[in-house]
């Protein structure tokens, strides 16, 4: 969906699915490393060549958390990225000034895109997370005029 | 300090999140919005310690973390204490020239909720900040403890019904006015103290970058509308922000070395701070004539507050 290549770890895993460990079998004091290997300077790579180890939630997906999803119209966006500094998931995927797309592996769909989107028709909105991206597009709907 | 550049949405945008998703925050909770900001103000290294909260519990599930970067998960009250310690320690071993790279850029910093900050967490605060560590405090203030079912905390303001201090026919809520947590950490003497909010994404990253350039303990206080105990809906997170920052509910303001103010966002239409109460399900109740009071008291509350500010500004004193 967004374009990028060396994303195939993203949220390959459903969260909770793995065996979960009781309370008296945790060990006291664990180091969780985000990342594999040497992580320095990791402030100035793109999330698609990190070297993410499994215990990043980047791995893990709460796509299944979602009732309904934001669909991404191109054709109107501005490349405000207001959506990108307010989203709390971390899922608007910008590069280089420009908006790519969702990351639907950990978008919840709390609709604070859609609102913030300035545009008009807005190029974010909320459909059912069973309608197909392709159908939600043809119906876009068209510019409102200003109530006067 | 390697600043990144927040001359405008585009330019910021380019920064790579250092914040992951898949943490278990409720859809549209402002507490990441607000961390993301922080941790895409700077390329330097962090060394972040949490208190316990939603923030806490949420992006640290077993097996799981969402940080990537260096990040200390401890008790409720310790996150000033422990990202003391690391500062310390850090000093001490650069003293010693035990550092693996020495000249690398480290930041420190502590993230705690309003319940961690201004109950529990306090003393241990203050003394932090007492002792002048290189660090930057940040409060998610979100009006009442919502890890463990919305009880109230002292950031909790009046009127506001919680699991703990529950309107109905004997009550119309908390009947306490919430903490200045600000005004406290400004009488410490800290450099920088700060009260922000992520509607204004500018403002509150050049207050980050503020903070963290500073060198000794900054505090800053940052609102943080909670979908689940407010009573509102997710898509409305910046929308409620909006209020609170325009109704002066809010005030977004600095105060540097203790007393110099500076109020950083002055709302073009100042709106009453019923518009704000009424967008929650939290104050519904205050619209009950028998409690039609309260709400002109908290205008009252606010008014003055505001007043002060400005006198304060005026004066630099």
């Amino acid at each position: 969906m967004n374009g990028l290549d060396g994303t195939e770890k993203r949220g390959i895993k459903e969260l909770g699915a793995e065996k979960l460990v009781g309370w008296d079998e945790v060990e006291q004091g664990v180091v969780i490393n985000s990342f594999e290997g040497d992580a320095t300077g990791v402030a100035n790579v793109h999330a698609e060549n990190r070297n993410y180890s499994d215990f990043n939630s980047y791995t893990a997906t709460v796509a299944s958390w979602r009732v309904i999803k934001p669909v991404y119209n191109r054709d109107y966006c501005i490349d405000c990225q207001n959506c990108w500094v307010w989203c709390p998931d971390s899922s608007i995927i910008s590069r280089d000034k420009q908006m790519l797309g969702i990351d639907y592996d950990h978008c919840k769909g709390c609709q604070v895109c859609s609102e913030v989107c300035p545009t008009n028709p807005k190029s974010l909105l909320m459909f059912l997370e069973a309608t197909e991206n392709d159908e939600a597009l043809a119906g876009w709907p068209e510019k409102k005029e200003k109530e006067k | 300090m390697a600043i990144t550049s927040i001359k405008n949405l585009k330019e910021f945008s380019t920064n790579n999140d250092r914040f992951e998703g898949a943490h278990l925050l409720c859809p549209g909770c402002a507490h990441s919005m607000i961390v993301r900001e922080l941790m895409n103000c700077t390329d330097d290294n962090l060394v972040i310690a949490t208190n316990t909260g939603c923030l806490e519990v949420s992006t640290a599930v077993y097996p799981y973390t969402s940080w990537d970067t260096s990040w200390i998960h401890i008790g409720f009250e310790n996150a000033a204490t422990a990202a003391a310690g690391a500062e310390a320690m850090y000093k001490a071993r650069k003293r010693k020239g035990t550092l693996k790279d020495p000249n690398a850029p480290v930041k420190f910093v502590a993230f705690g909720g309003d319940g961690s900050t201004y109950d529990i967490g306090f003393q241990w605060l203050s003394g932090a900040v007492e002792r002048g560590h290189d660090f930057t405090y940040v409060c998610l203030d979100n009006e009442n403890y919502a890890n463990t079912g919305g009880q109230r905390s002292s950031a909790t303001p009046i009127g506001s019904t919680t699991s703990t201090a529950q309107a109905g026919s004997h009550s119309y809520g908390k009947k306490e006015k919430k903490k200045d947590m600000v005004a406290i950490m400004a009488a410490h003497g800290a450099p920088y103290v700060a009260q922000l909010a992520p509607n204004k994404w500018k403002i509150m990253a050049k207050g980050f970058q503020k903070a963290l350039e500073t060198e000794g303990p900054c505090f800053i206080n940052t609102v943080s509308a909670c979908t689940t105990e407010w009573k509102f809906d997710p898509k409305d997170t910046i929308h409620i922000t909006d209020l609170a920052t325009d109704s002066l509910m809010f005030p977004i303001y600095e105060i540097i070395d203790g007393k110099e103010l500076n109020i950083l966002y002055r709302p073009k239409n100042i709106i009453t701070v019923e518009e704000y109460l009424n967008a929650q399900g939290r104050y519904r109740h205050l619209f009950k004539p028998e409690n039609r009071h309260v709400i002109e008291k908290i205008q009252k509350d606010v008014d003055e507050k505001w007043e002060l500010l400005q006198r304060r500004e005026e004066a630099r004193v």
